[in-house]
C-alpha cells in the first residue's frame, strides 16, 4: 500500500516535470554537471589507484630496484676519445647488500648485454640478462615451456638460456623450442625454457624484465662476456665497464621496504665516490598515484561542489516559483483533506525526482569524461559500482536538501487564501 | 462510529454555540462572527445569505473546518472540533465533508478521473478501486464519457459536475457549496442546483452560500446574515 503510494507520488512528480520539459531540463543542468564531475573524479582516482597497483604487481610490491647510472661527472668526461667509463654497481655491492640486512629475503643481480645471436642463418641482436635463479622468484612470470634457471648452483657454469616470449619469437620463430641450441655472441647456449614477459613502463621505474630477450646464468655471462662493453656511437667506439646494471632486492615485509631502501642508499653512499646508482621503490608509485588522485579530487571536486551547489539553488529557485504558481492546487488539496506533511512529501518527491533525473543524465555525461581522459591522456580510468552509487546518492540528497524549503513553503499555504487566489 | 452515535437529530449534525471569529486587521479588530448559535439538522438543505462582509464566508470556512473559532464551540456530527489542530481538521475534511466552489477549483494538469480520485488518494485507496469509484461518480453526474479529458477541455457546467463528483468521492454526510452557480449561465446553474437537490433527497446535508435569492430558493431553509450575526431564518 505504502509502496504503491510512493510509486504514485513519484509518477505524479514525473508528470509534473514533463509538463515543463525545457524548464525541468534547464533546472537539472547544474546537477548534471556536478554529478558528471563526481563520476569523472572518482573514475580517474580509481583508475590511478588501479594503475599503481598494477605497476606494483609487475614490479613486485616488496622489491627495491637499484640501477646503475652514469654519474654526471662521468657523462662529462666520456666524450674524450678512447676513454673507458667505469661506473655502477659491483659484484661486491651485491654481496654486501645481500649480507647486511636481515630483512632482505632474496636478491638478484642483473647484467645487461646486447649480443648478436644466431640460429642457423637467422642473426638477431638479443638483449641478454645475466642473473641468478632468484630472479625468477623475485619477478614471478608464467613459464610457457621448459624450465627456468635452477638454484643451488646447478646451472651456474652451464651455457643455458631462458628466453622470454619476445626473444623466442625473434630468434626461434617456428623452430622447435626446448633443447634448441642457439649462438649468443660466439658461444653455444641451450634453450631450456620460455617465460611470459610484461611490457610497458611503470611510472618512472623501468619494469625489470621489459625488453629482455634471454636470461643466462650470471657466472656464465661474466666468464664468457666479461665486464667491458663496447658501444658504437657516431663519435667512435665508447667503452664502458659495468659489473652489474641492476640489483633487485626483495624485503620480507612491505612495511620495511622504505627503511631497507634508505639503508641500502646509505651503504652505497659510503662505498661509491660518485652517485652512479639510483635506488627506487615500486611502493612509492602508490604515493605518486595518491598524489595524482588528490590533485584530481581538488580540481574536479571543486567543480562538482560548485555545480552541485548552483544546481541545488537552481532547483530550489524553480521549486519556489512552482509553489507560487501552484498555490491554488495546494489550496485545493488542503481543502479536500491533504495534511501539511502530505503536501511537503509531494513537493519533496518532485524535487528529488528532478535532481535524481539530473543525476542519472549526469552519470551518462560523467561516463563520457573518463573515456575522453583515457583517449587524450592515456590515463587509466575506472568506473566502479560505488563510483555510480555515490553520485546518485548525492543527487538525491541535493533534491532533499534544496527541496525541503520550497516544500515547507507549499505546506504553509493557507487553503482559504489559496482558494480565493484567482 | 461512536461519535456518530452521539449525534441525534435534536442536537443537529452541525451546531454552533456562541461562535465568534475575530480578525486582527492592523490595530482594528474585525468581528466576522459575533456570537452565532445555530444548529443544522441532518438531511437539511440550507442557503446562507447576506451581503459581502456579512460574515457568510467566514461562517462557511468555520463550518468547513478550514478555519478555527476565536471563541465558542463548533460540534460536527456531535464532536467538538473547535479546538482541534490542523492535522485533525484535515482529517475531518477528508472523512466527513465535501466542497463545491464557485470557480470549480479543479487541478488543471490532472484528468477528470484523477480530479475525482483526489480525496480517495488521500484516503489511501488503491488505484483500481479509486478508478472504479471515479467512473461510477462521473456516470452519476453525467460525465461518464469525459473521464480522460482535462478540465480545460470541458465547459463550465461540466467542470462543476466534476467538482460535484469529487465532493462525493469520500461519501460525505455534509456538502458545502460556495456560490456553486456563480460562474455559470442560468440554465447550466439550474442543472447544478438540480443535482444538489437530488443529493439532498438522497440524504446529504447541504449548506450553500449564495447572495442570489432565486438560487437560495432551491434550498429548504435560508439563513440571512448581517454584520457577523444571524439576521433572520426562513425555515422551509
Amino acid at each position: 500500500m505504502r509502496q504503491t503510494r510512493l510509486g504514485r507520488n513519484i509518477w505524479l512528480g514525473i508528470e509534473n516535470l514533463l509538463l515543463h520539459k525545457l524548464r525541468s531540463f534547464l533546472t537539472m543542468l547544474g546537477v548534471v554537471f556536478g554529478v558528471g564531475s563526481v563520476v569523472a573524479m572518482l573514475s580517474v582516482g580509481e583508475g590511478a589507484s588501479k594503475e599503481a597497483l598494477e605497476q606494483i604487481r609487475k614490479l613486485g610490491s616488496n622489491n627495491i630496484i637499484i640501477s646503475s647510472i652514469k654519474s654526471a661527472e662521468e657523462e662529462a668526461t666520456s666524450t674524450q676519445h678512447s676513454h673507458m667509463s667505469i661506473y655502477g654497481l659491483t659484484y661486491e655491492d651485491h654481496h654486501r647488500v645481500a649480507e647486511s640486512f636481515k630483512d632482505i629475503k632474496r636478491t638478484a643481480p642483473v647484467k645487461l648485454m646486447r649480443k648478436d645471436s644466431r640460429l642457423r642463418e637467422r642473426v638477431m641482436e638479443l638483449r641478454v640478462v645475466g642473473t641468478t635463479p632468484e630472479w625468477f622468484e623475485l619477478v614471478p612470470r608464467e613459464i610457457l615451456a621448459g624450465r627456468v634457471l635452477l638454484g643451488s648452483g646447478q646451472d651456474d657454469d652451464t651455457p643455458v638460456a631462458v628466453l622470454t616470449e619476445f626473444g623466442a619469437r625473434k630468434i626461434l620463430a617456428t623452430e622447435s623450442t626446448i633443447g634448441q641450441t642457439i649462438r649468443i655472441g660466439s658461444d653455444q647456449f641451450e634453450v631450456i625454457g620460455i617465460v611470459r614477459s610484461e611490457s610497458g613502463q611503470a611510472g618512472n621505474i623501468q619494469i625489470p624484465d621489459q625488453e629482455v630477450d634471454a636470461y643466462i646464468p650470471i657466472e656464465v655471462a661474466r666468464l664468457y662476456f666479461g665486464d667491458v662493453f663496447t658501444k658504437r656511437t657516431s663519435g667512435g667506439d665508447e667503452r664502458e665497464m659495468v659489473e652489474l646494471h641492476q640489483m633487485i632486492v626483495q624485503v620480507d615485509d612491505p612495511k620495511k621496504v622504505e627503511a631497507v631502501a634508505a639503508g641500502i642508499e646509505r651503504m652505497l653512499g659510503q662505498s661509491h665516490k660518485k652517485k652512479d646508482y639510483v635506488v627506487s621503490v615500486p611502493l612509492a608509485l602508490l604515493k605518486q598515484a595518491e598524489a595524482m588522485k588528490r590533485r584530481f579530487n581538488i580540481v574536479l571536486g571543486s567543480i562538482a561542489g560548485i555545480s552541485l551547489l548552483v544546481g541545488g539553488i537552481g532547483i530550489m529557485n524553480i521549486m519556489l516559483a512552482s509553489v507560487t504558481e501552484r498555490t491554488r492546487e495546494i489550496g485545493i488539496r488542503r481543502a479536500i483533506g491533504a495534511k501539511r506533511r502530505q503536501i511537503i512529501f509531494q513537493f519533496l518527491i518532485e524535487t528529488v525526482v528532478l535532481s535524481t533525473t539530473g543525476g542519472i543524465i549526469g552519470l551518462g555525461v560523467g561516463g563520457l569524461i573518463p573515456l575522453l581522459i583515457t583517449y587524450f591522456s592515456h590515463m587509466t580510468t575506472l568506473i566502479t559500482l560505488s563510483g555510480v552509487l555515490l553520485p546518485l546518492f548525492i543527487s538525491m540528497t541535493i533534491g532533499i536538501v534544496f527541496g525541503l524549503y520550497p516544500a515547507m513553503r507549499a505546506a504553509r499555504v493557507d487553503p482559504i487564501v489559496a482558494l480565493r487566489h484567482e | 462510529m461512536g461519535k456518530e452515535a452521539l449525534c441525534d437529530d435534536h442536537q443537529g449534525i452541525i451546531r454552533l454555540d456562541n461562535a465568534q471569529k475575530i480578525y486582527q486587521m492592523g490595530t482594528e479588530q474585525v468581528r466576522a462572527l459575533a456570537g452565532v448559535t445555530i444548529s443544522f439538522q441532518k438531511g437539511s438543505f440550507w442557503a446562507i445569505m447576506g451581503p459581502s462582509g456579512s460574515g457568510k464566508s467566514t461562517m462557511m470556512n468555520i463550518l468547513g473546518c478550514l478555519d478555527r473559532l476565536t471563541s465558542g464551540s463548533y460540534y460536527l456530527e456531535g464532536e467538538d472540533v473547535s479546538r482541534l489542530d490542523d492535522d485533525a481538521l484535515s482529517e475531518r475534511r477528508l472523512r466527513h465533508l465535501g466542497f463545491i466552489f464557485q470557480s470549480f477549483n479543479l487541478i488543471p494538469q490532472l484528468t477528470v478521473q484523477r480530479n475525482i480520485e483526489l480525496p480517495l488518494y488521500y484516503l489511501g485507496w488503491d488505484a483500481i478501486r479509486s478508478a472504479e469509484r471515479a467512473a461510477e461518480l462521473a456516470e452519476q453526474v453525467g460525465l461518464g464519457e469525459r473521464l480522460h479529458h482535462r478540465p480545460t477541455e470541458l465547459s463550465g457546467g461540466q467542470m462543476q459536475r466534476v467538482a460535484v463528483a469529487r465532493a462525493l468521492a469520500n461519501d460525505p454526510q455534509i456538502i458545502f457549496a460556495d456560490e456553486p452557480t456563480g460562474n455559470l449561465d442560468t440554465a447550466t446553474g439550474e442543472q447544478i442546483l438540480q443535482l444538489l437537490v437530488e443529493l439532498n433527497e438522497q440524504g446529504k446535508t447541504i449548506i450553500m452560500v449564495t447572495h442570489e435569492p432565486n438560487i437560495a430558493a432551491h434550498a429548504k431553509s435560508r439563513l440571512h446574515m448581517i454584520d457577523g450575526v444571524i439576521d433572520r431564518i426562513d425555515a422551509g
